[in-house]
């Protein structure tokens, strides 16, 4: 038996395949896991012995960041279910969500030309809660409704902030050097 | 949850194998180990526990290594190398334009080389001296040969940074256990001594470089969340501020190069002295007779070097954001590295984090000593009950694409072990080779990145452009280090990879550097092999025993049999003297028993998890 034999993620962690997820049951199962078969544990093994450690320990850590992060566990629930999200293709977006985009890019520019730490901060605290109520919605229609294609057009919104949020923190640290 | 509890009548408590943890610092470097009274670090034939990190290479290929060789650095700059450590997989680009290194540099391309009297070294083999110096000690006051090493390595060092080191371990004839993140090590020593829970951050300033890990310890597991640093900065950078200063202060025209090394030495003990006084007195004769004099006082010592604190600041910022944290979310700060006994960094580390700084463990010694504790650990000395280090990769790996630009395959902060598959097509019809660069770093620019390798994938089916698809998958593992294996899907066929490290040896160099090294030396390469497959059969051997003793129903009685077989093949082998047979044994044993490898793992995964979940219910 090989790790990669291992079905889905959820069942490698022995957990119910939701979008609300137990985090805390999660980080318990994962260490429990890596306690078991982290590269460490077979430093006095054999060589075999050692790289099953290793493929075990690279499937746990790939399996956990993938639960661990919100879009990345809702893409990975919708692969199960047959659904591809489409993110590199399928660009249409609701006219009301792209104008809200051109809106949070217009205030990332004037808060960098105002190079303005502070701007840059309350627009990364705005930008959290308006993803967490994306977030929201995404737990009813994977976990309540199971409306798959419906989570797919909102997994890629939140894309479209996620990296709305990688730019802001690109921002923040060439204001600092 | 720490201590090793014995449960009597079930197993008789196996002999000590003696491991060693390795501080390689920039200025000095230190050895130390475990044993009944718990981690001791382990002092020379003079009661010296600092190992100048020096070596000096004679006319005649004598070495001196330490305290021995720092006699010659005023006499004999040239072939006198400190601070190696800054020079460990780095090109020639890669130095800035004033590294003050009197060196005679090789003209060659990849990692520098120095011309010596003795003949051309690299880094490698420099760090090697200082590290086989250690082993020697190491082998003196334990009265035995070590089984293996745990090394520590900045938390910001490179792939390339870590290879070398690697290198050089392999090439003073240790065997590495693991390299260990310096903060984390400290944060091993630290957790465990005080049994800290919570979010730490751990300011490591060295001789040469700068670190900065948070990480969050709860029950035996030490995560580490985010880490970033300066692999150049350090204690050194303010010795030469002072060395700057002086120059200016005295009107001193450019100084000899063994002027310049006592100058540096006198910045450096004036710089020391301030962190015990308000003013240091400097005094040193030049070759020439006349006398450098003058005063230096702390304030004066502050304003030269803040630029340098500032310095600092900037990746406690990034690794802090990276983390998704903020300063009232840090329980403690652990400083680490002699640099931070300087009344300026403890100020700066105290005011950023609204805190004071933890100091209970000796700077200079904590690292070491958390790198004894792990690899003790590591050696299988301690059972069940130890702890688990969840390190991450400190800069992201990206390949070169179209245009110069880099693609990101890796993210930096990622939890070790990991990694990605990428798909590449060939874009000429027939095409049967692919080149695959890879960089380290977090600019878009691929020139603004570090080079790695470039690795050449040979073999491919030729196919119509396009049709062929070949999948290269990235691994990195438990010590940071990369490596890449490729296989093309339609067909089934592995390509071959042909890797030319940036900075790195390749494997050829490291054989022909051992053997070498083999010329110079007493022993001999095939006792040498002889000990080493001995030691590594009889380890398979003990490792089946135990696995057989506890988990043989996984095994239907033929598989079992040809399992006990190949145990006795084994054994007869080691007793005799040929190495190759031992390995042949040792190898097919291996193979025999990879399959009920996979099963117990699989079996003991799932029983381990179950039983979490039944915890989880009683409770």
């Amino acid at each position: 038996m090989t790790p990669e034999a291992t079905r889905n993620y959820f069942e490698l962690f022995q957990l119910p395949p939701l979008f609300q997820l137990d985090l805390d049951q999660l980080d318990r199962q994962y260490r429990e896991m890596q306690a078991r078969v982290h590269p460490d544990k077979a430093a006095h093994l054999s060589d075999t012995e050692k790289r099953l450690f290793l493929q075990w320990a690279t499937l746990a850590n790939e399996a956990y960041s993938t639960l661990k992060r919100p879009l990345d566990r809702a893409r990975y629930l919708l692969r199960i279910h047959g659904v591809d999200t489409r993110e590199e293709d399928n660009t249409a977006m609701p006219a009301e969500f792209l104008l809200e985009q051109i809106e949070w890019r217009e205030e990332l520019h004037a808060a960098m030309a105002l190079k303005s730490l502070t701007a840059l901060d309350s627009l990364a605290a705005r930008l959290r809660t308006e993803m967490n109520s994306l977030l929201g919605s995404l737990a009813t229609l994977l976990d309540v409704e199971r409306r798959h294609p419906a989570a797919a057009d909102v997994v890629r919104q939140l894309a479209f902030l996620e990296k709305l949020g990688r730019d802001i923190d690109q921002a923040q640290t060439e204001l600092e050097e | 949850m720490l201590l090793q509890i014995s449960e009597p009548g079930i197993k008789a408590p196996k002999p000590r194998r003696i491991a060693v943890g390795i501080d390689l610092g920039t200025t000095h470097s230190l050895v130390a180990t475990v044993n009944d009274q718990g981690p001791q670090v382990l002092e020379d034939g003079q009661g010296r526990v600092l190992l100048p990190s020096v070596v000096h290479y004679r006319a005649d290929r004598a070495v001196d290594v330490g305290h021995d060789a720092m006699a010659w650095q005023n006499d004999d700059p040239e072939n006198t190398f400190v601070s190696v450590k800054r020079f460990m997989g780095r090109g020639r680009d890669d130095l800035p334009e004033r590294h003050g290194a009197p060196y005679r540099f090789a003209d060659t391309p990849g990692m520098v080389q120095f011309e010596t009297q003795a003949g051309t070294v690299s880094p490698v083999q420099v760090s090697a001296e200082i590290l086989k110096a250690l082993r020697e000690r190491a082998i003196q006051a334990l009265g035995d040969e070590i089984a293996g090493a745990v090394i520590t390595v900045p938390a910001y060092f490179d792939d390339a940074q870590r290879q070398a080191t690697k290198d050089a371990a392999k090439l003073a004839g240790l065997e590495v256990f693991r390299l260990l993140n310096e903060p984390t090590a400290a944060a091993v020593a630290y957790g465990l001594d005080q049994a800290a829970e919570g979010v730490y951050a751990v300011y490591d300033l060295g001789g040469g470089t700068f670190d900065i890990s948070i990480l969050k310890l709860t029950r035996g597991v030490f995560e580490v969340l985010a880490t970033n640093g300066d692999p150049a900065l350090g204690g050194d950078d303010f010795d030469r501020a002072v060395y700057d200063w002086l120059l200016r202060e005295t009107a001193t025209p450019a100084p000899t190069a063994g002027d310049a090394r006592r100058l540096l030495t006198a910045a450096r003990a004036a710089k020391e002295r301030l962190s015990e006084q308000s003013t240091a007195q400097i005094s040193t004769p030049l070759s020439n007779g006349s006398v450098v004099k003058c005063s230096l006082s702390r304030e004066t010592f502050d304003a030269l070097t803040e630029d340098l604190v500032k310095r600092s600041m900037a990746p406690v910022r990034k690794a802090l954001r990276d983390a998704g944290l903020s300063i009232g979310d840090i329980k403690g700060v652990v400083l680490v590295g002699g640099a931070t006994r300087m009344p300026c960094i403890r100020k700066a580390v105290a005011d950023f984090f609204q805190q004071q700084p933890l100091v209970d463990l000796d700077p200079d010694k904590v690292v070491a000593i958390g790198a004894a504790l792990q690899a003790n650990a590591l050696a299988g000395n301690r059972g069940d009950d130890d702890w688990l280090l969840l390190d991450v990769i400190p800069l992201s790996l990206g390949i070169e694409t179209m245009g110069g630009l880099t693609e990101k395959i890796i993210p930096r902060n990622s939890t070790l072990p990991l990694a990605r598959a990428q798909e590449f097509t060939t874009w000429k019809d027939g095409q049967t080779a692919m080149s695959i660069h890879v960089v380290q770093g977090e600019r878009e620019l691929v020139s603004e990145c570090r080079s790695l390798a470039r690795f050449e994938l040979r073999g491919i089916p030729p196919m119509v452009a396009g049709a062929a698809r070949v999948r290269v998958t990235f691994q990195v593992d438990a010590d940071g280090l990369l490596s890449v294996s490729a296989a093309e899907q339609t067909s089934g066929v592995e390509a071959k990879i042909e890797v030319k490290p940036s900075y790195g040896l390749n494997d050829a160099d490291i054989t022909r550097m051992i053997e070498d090294s083999y010329k110079h030396a007493q022993d001999d390469i095939e006792a040498r092999r002889l000990r080493e497959q001995k030691v590594e059969a009889l380890r398979l051997l003990e490792a089946t025993e135990a696995a057989l003793a506890e988990d043989s129903e996984l095994l239907s009685a033929d598989e079992l049999a040809i399992i006990t077989e190949g145990m006795q093949v084994l054994k007869q082998a080691v007793d005799g003297t040929d190495w190759e047979a031992i390995k042949k044994a040792a190898d097919a044993l291996n193979e025999a028993s990879t399959e009920f490898a996979g099963r117990r793992m699989d079996h003991s995964i799932k029983k381990a998890l179950a039983g979490q979940k039944l915890e989880e219910l009683d409770a």
